[in-house]
């Protein structure tokens, strides 16, 4: 190899570079951890189990918003037979009262911008 | 013995099982935040009247559109080339042209009656929307539209025969006074009118402007239901439509 002398350490100085977002953070001690996701004070349960909650509630919200406006059906039965209103500010909000807590802290993390908030009103006033 | 003591003290027990259980359920129906509220007013057509007479009495009031739009999160941009509305007052002989002569009495020539959407039968918007974000719904016969589908081409705008629509040409919320965080905003780009108050109903609830009116001049009702009031009102008074000559069979009735 030509130039080795010059290549090698320009190797070892990119790949250094290129890699110091991961080395950084296992550096300084912080290890990448999921939000903390404040739960809700006044309910244990979601109108669904968590888990499916946390993977679908972009689709469960699609299917609400077209069944509520399109069909005009409102009323959700959960699995365990209680009933709710197709609503992302009442019901949703009902619990989950802090949007900031609950919604952006994850939808920031996963630099994520979803619509919702464009035209509905979280009560609590923000964005 | 064919009722013996046994017998009883089952059934009476059945019936105390009966009782406790139907308050639980009752119970747990409730003790959650976002059960169904109110039982939804149903009808299969329904139709706005507008007693022309007492509002025309009550120039001066603006009750029904103030309810409206905070109902509504209307904003006020406070421009008539930018407004949006879903209930607002036009010129007699403008809202119901085929109406005009020159010998008007006054009180018709110069009085304001109420106008909004028709949500006619065979509305002209809805067949013109590429994305079907505007519809009737064929339950109740309401000119629903879906905020999220409306892609802002103002196609429907251009079909109403009545200038029901309105465009937000810029973004709203900072010109709403007070935010009903129950209904949502809209945002620029999209078209918007009066929805017979749909949520409303949804809840068992008339229409906010129906509510808010002093004089009970607007009355709402189901043109389906021969027992209703405003069928009784359209069998004893003379009623005009905007534009009938267009076909468009509109279900707002101006009782005159």
């Amino acid at each position: 190899m030509y130039d080795a002398g010059k290549i090698v350490p320009g190797l070892v100085v990119f790949l250094g570079l290129a890699t110091f977002p991961v080395w950084y953070n296992v550096a300084s001690g912080g290890e990448a951890r999921a939000p903390e996701i404040e739960k809700p004070a006044n309910s244990t349960q979601c109108v669904a189990d968590a888990a499916y909650m946390r993977r679908e509630h972009m689709q469960v919200l699609n299917a609400w918003r077209d069944e509520a406006v399109r069909n005009a059906d409102r009323v959700f039965v959960a699995a365990d037979g209680r009933r709710f209103n197709k609503s992302l500010t009442g019901t949703c909000l009902g619990c989950h009262q802090q949007k900031a807590a609950h919604c952006d802290r994850c939808h920031d993390y996963l630099s994520v911008t979803p619509y919702c908030w464009d035209c509905h009103v979280d009560p609590k006033g923000g964005r | 013995m064919a009722f013996g003591r046994r017998r009883f003290f089952e059934i009476s027990g059945l019936a105390a099982l009966g009782a406790a259980g139907a308050r639980v359920v009752q119970l747990s129906a409730q003790d959650h935040p976002g059960g169904p509220e109110g039982s939804p007013l149903t009808g299969r057509r329904w139709a706005m009247l507008v007693d022309v007479g007492k509002c025309l009495g009550q120039q001066g009031c603006d009750k029904c559109i103030q309810a409206c739009h905070r109902a509504h999160n209307v904003p006020s941009l406070g421009n008539p080339k930018d407004e949006v509305k879903w209930i607002w007052k036009e010129p007699y002989g403008e809202a119901l042209p085929e109406e005009r002569h020159p010998y008007l009495p006054e009180r018709l020539a110069e009085g304001r009656v109420l106008v909004f959407c028709n949500h006619c039968d065979n509305p002209p918007c809805t067949r013109v929307c590429p994305t079907q974000a505007t519809w009737k719904r064929e339950s109740d016969g309401v000119v629903m539209m879906d905020w999220h589908r409306c892609i802002g081409c103002r196609y429907c705008i251009a079909a109403c025969p009545y200038g029901s629509r309105s465009f937000n040409w810029r973004d709203p919320r900072p010109f709403i006074a007070q935010q009903d965080p129950l209904f949502p905003t809209r945002t620029r780009g999209v078209v918007e009118k009066c929805n017979f108050c749909e949520e409303r109903l949804a809840k068992g609830l008339l229409p906010a402007c129906v509510e808010a009116c002093p004089e009970r001049a607007l009355v709402f009702g189901d043109l389906e239901d021969a027992g209703s009031e405003a069928r009784h009102l359209l069998e004893t008074r003379t009623a005009l439509r905007r534009k009938p000559g267009l076909g468009t069979q509109p279900q707002v009735y101006y009782l005159v």
